[in-house]
């Protein structure tokens, strides 16, 4: 496979007083599609510059294929990056925009357009290969950024938030076909995207990032269903969050006493001990919401309450069930489903349940 | 789209541009006229013309001594445009890059506000034989007597491209600002080293500031004559040191006047090169566009 491991090692960067990574270590494979993923500001730009060559860090440590590559100026390194505003160059035709990096070295004229034009269909744009970047649409530009950050075949390739200036529908389709070109070309992206949705959909791994740390790195599965902090969960996608004690452990799982609400069961403690303090996260499609009297398992998590809110999305309802304690839970049902919940309003008296494994420990202090 | 509506919507288009066809009427085209025609007329003896045509102005200028005017007209404008663009664009680069633009802006302007001669004889002061330079490099006992540092073609050229420097960085610094330096991380993302970044990427995207830059120093440049005076000699005189002596000292009107038609044909030659090169520029890039349809 072509491609090029990263690792990146104990990379911390400061602007000034304010420091924009705190220590940062990943370690990406041969051939990934790998995102950096977190909210705005969080460092995802920066610490892609520092792999790029635009920004030193302060200090750490970036090897690609196991070598240093610090002391090496952005034009030494291979690997190429989409800029976030394409960088086009406004003077030269898309033909020449991709040819860019061919002539800047000695490659035969047949050689060189043939290049030109076979990375132009992988884009398909070869009919557009004689007009200049402003006779582009958006997501053509894009996919001109893309064909000249491949034409030199890098072994990474650097992807800042190359969709955010799409539209949502024409975004959709070019992240499809990004994902294709990564499985064409096999080399190694990282791709820096603050929308959860783009970063679940391609990834084979995800770093979820927060002010200069990276919190959590794991697959789309992993990241989305077992978040490994309050942060992680909350931002990927909608999450309930309940506050408790573990209180016991025993038979098939822990009882955490989550204060007023009563007690939920996890079946995964992750190391904590009785007598801990614990945040849990579960997800709200993960939720099965009942009519009041259709009797809960016993294996299950359930409580009761009544709707407070109820809103039709589309392919799914979302409903706000307050439950006695006063804590809000969110329910996703997709419709289809069994048909259970069908029909359900404001004010109605339900039963909110769901499976103790499907709850999870995100934080802990021990107590 | 219907007819009467469209008939309707007057264009006012000649009427806004009518102030502007008056002044360049009145402050441009008659003057040039006059210029062009005084310049086929005889010469009266005590200045002026007389109502006669005559192309004696034109065929005197066929000199061995007009010709070496002409000669350093040409050198010494290109060289001192040359060096000014040179070091402007550096200078401008740094400006728009900079966070105190318009601190940097307004040191570059300063040197304006003090008159053109002012300005040429604070440099005689530095460059005299008694001047700033000569007295330190003696009182160091560097050099024993005083070093000619006027009267040179260096001496003049360096005070054009002081003159210059502003005019040319004006224009750069407004179309560099302008550019997304953005560019240049890309160029060097895909194999450019800084200097080729510089010169394939941000040199083509300004090349409009470049063409006024060296416009706005050559054209005014091929008429100077005031720092030949002061600073150069008899041998460095220009053109317009030419005209201004057959206005002022041989009262032969209609050979200034032929001096200065030659002038602007020398200004205009330059004009056509450079708007033939982008004529050439457009050309190549639509055969090239024909081309790829056809393949
Ligand atoms: N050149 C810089 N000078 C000062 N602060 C900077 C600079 N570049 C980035 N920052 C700061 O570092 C933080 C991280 O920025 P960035 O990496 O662009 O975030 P992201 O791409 O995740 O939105 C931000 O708070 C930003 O303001
Ligand atoms: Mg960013």
């Amino acid at each position: 496979m072509k491609g090029a491991t990263i690792g990146i090692s104990g990379i911390t960067k400061s602007f000034g007083d304010f420091q924009a990574l705190k220590g940062v270590s990943l370690d990406i494979r041969k051939g990934e599609f790998f995102s950096l993923l977190g909210p705005s500001g969080c460092g995802k730009t920066t610490l892609l510059r520092i792999i790029g060559g635009f920004e030193e860090p302060s200090s750490g440590r970036v090897e690609i294929d196991g070598e240093d590559i610090l002391p090496l100026p952005p034009n030494m390194r291979h690997a190429n990056t989409v800029f976030q505003n394409y960088a086009l160059f406004p003077h030269l035709t898309v033909y020449e925009n991709v040819a860019f990096p061919l002539r800047l070295k000695s490659i035969k004229r047949k050689s060189l357009d043939e290049l030109v034009m076979y990375y132009l269909r992988l884009v398909e744009l070869d009919g557009h290969a004689a007009k200049r970047p402003s006779m582009l649409s958006g997501g053509q530009k894009q996919r001109v950024a893309i064909a000249r950050a491949l034409i030199n075949e890098p072994s990474v390739l650097l992807l800042d938030e190359p969709l955010s200036a799409l539209d949502a529908k024409l975004r959709h389709h070019m992240l499809m076909e990004l994902d294709q070109i990564h499985d064409k070309v096999g080399i190694t992206f990282v791709y820096v995207t603050h929308d959860q949705s783009e970063a679940l959909s391609v990834s084979d791994r995800i770093a979820v990032m927060d002010r200069g740390n990276v919190l959590q790195v794991g697959t789309p599965r992993e990241i989305y269903e077992s978040p490994s902090t309050t942060f992680v969960a909350q931002f990927i996608g909608e999450t309930n969050i309940i506050d408790g004690t573990i209180e016991s452990s025993g038979g098939r799982w822990f009882v955490v006493d989550a204060g007023g609400m009563g007690r939920v069961k996890v079946t995964d403690p992750r190391g904590y001990r009785v007598g801990d303090r614990v945040t849990l996260t579960v997800r709200p499609e993960k939720l099965r919401i009942t009519p009041l009297g259709m009797a809960a398992t016993e294996d299950s998590n359930s409580f009761v309450g009544t709707v407070d809110e109820s809103v039709y999305s589309g392919f799914l309802s979302k409903y706000y069930v307050r439950l006695e304690s006063g804590a809000v839970m969110r329910v996703f049902r997709q419709h289809g489903d069994q048909g259970e919940g069908e029909g359900l309003g404001w004010d109605d008296r339900v039963c909110v349940s769901w499976n103790p494994r499907d709850t999870f420990i995100v934080e802990g202090a021990r107590g | 789209m219907s007819g009467p509506k469209r008939r309707r919507k007057r264009n006012y288009g000649t009427i806004y541009t009518l102030p502007l066809v008056v002044w360049f009427t009145l402050f441009f085209l008659v003057p040039l006229l006059i210029i062009v025609l005084f310049s086929f007329l005889a010469a009266d003896i005590d200045g002026g013309v007389l109502p006669r045509f005559s192309i004696a102005a034109f065929t005197g200028l066929a000199k061995p001594r007009i010709l070496k005017l002409f000669v350093n007209t040409i050198w010494v404008s290109l060289a001192s445009t040359a060096i000014t663009i040179l070091m402007a664009l550096p200078c401008a680069y740094f400006m728009a890059r900079s966070k105190n633009k318009t601190m940097l802006l307004i040191l570059v302007i300063i040197p304006f506000w003090t008159n053109f001669i002012i300005r040429i004889f604070a440099w005689k002061s530095i460059l005299e034989a008694n001047g700033v330079i000569n007295s330190v490099l003696m009182g160091i006992g560097l050099v024993a007597s005083p070093l000619q540092l006027e009267h040179n073609w260096a001496a003049v050229i360096l005070i054009n491209v002081y003159t210059y420097l502003t005019y040319a960085i004006l224009p750069l610094f407004s179309t560099i600002e302008k550019f997304d330096f953005t560019l240049l991380e890309a160029a060097q993302d895909l194999g450019a080293t800084k200097m080729q970044a510089i010169t394939k990427v941000l040199l083509p995207n300004v090349r409009s500031g470049i063409v006024t830059a060296v416009f706005f120093t050559f054209i005014p440049l091929l008429g100077s004559f005031v720092v030949q005076q002061l600073i150069g000699t008899k041998d460095m005189y220009m053109l317009g040191n030419e005209i201004n002596d057959n206005i002022y000292k041989y009262f032969d009107w209609p050979t200034a006047y032929a001096l200065a038609v030659a002038l602007m044909m020398l200004a205009n030659v330059g004009l056509v090169f450079v708007m033939m090169s982008e004529r050439k520029q457009a050309r190549t890039l639509g055969a090239r566009r024909v081309d790829e349809a056809a393949a």
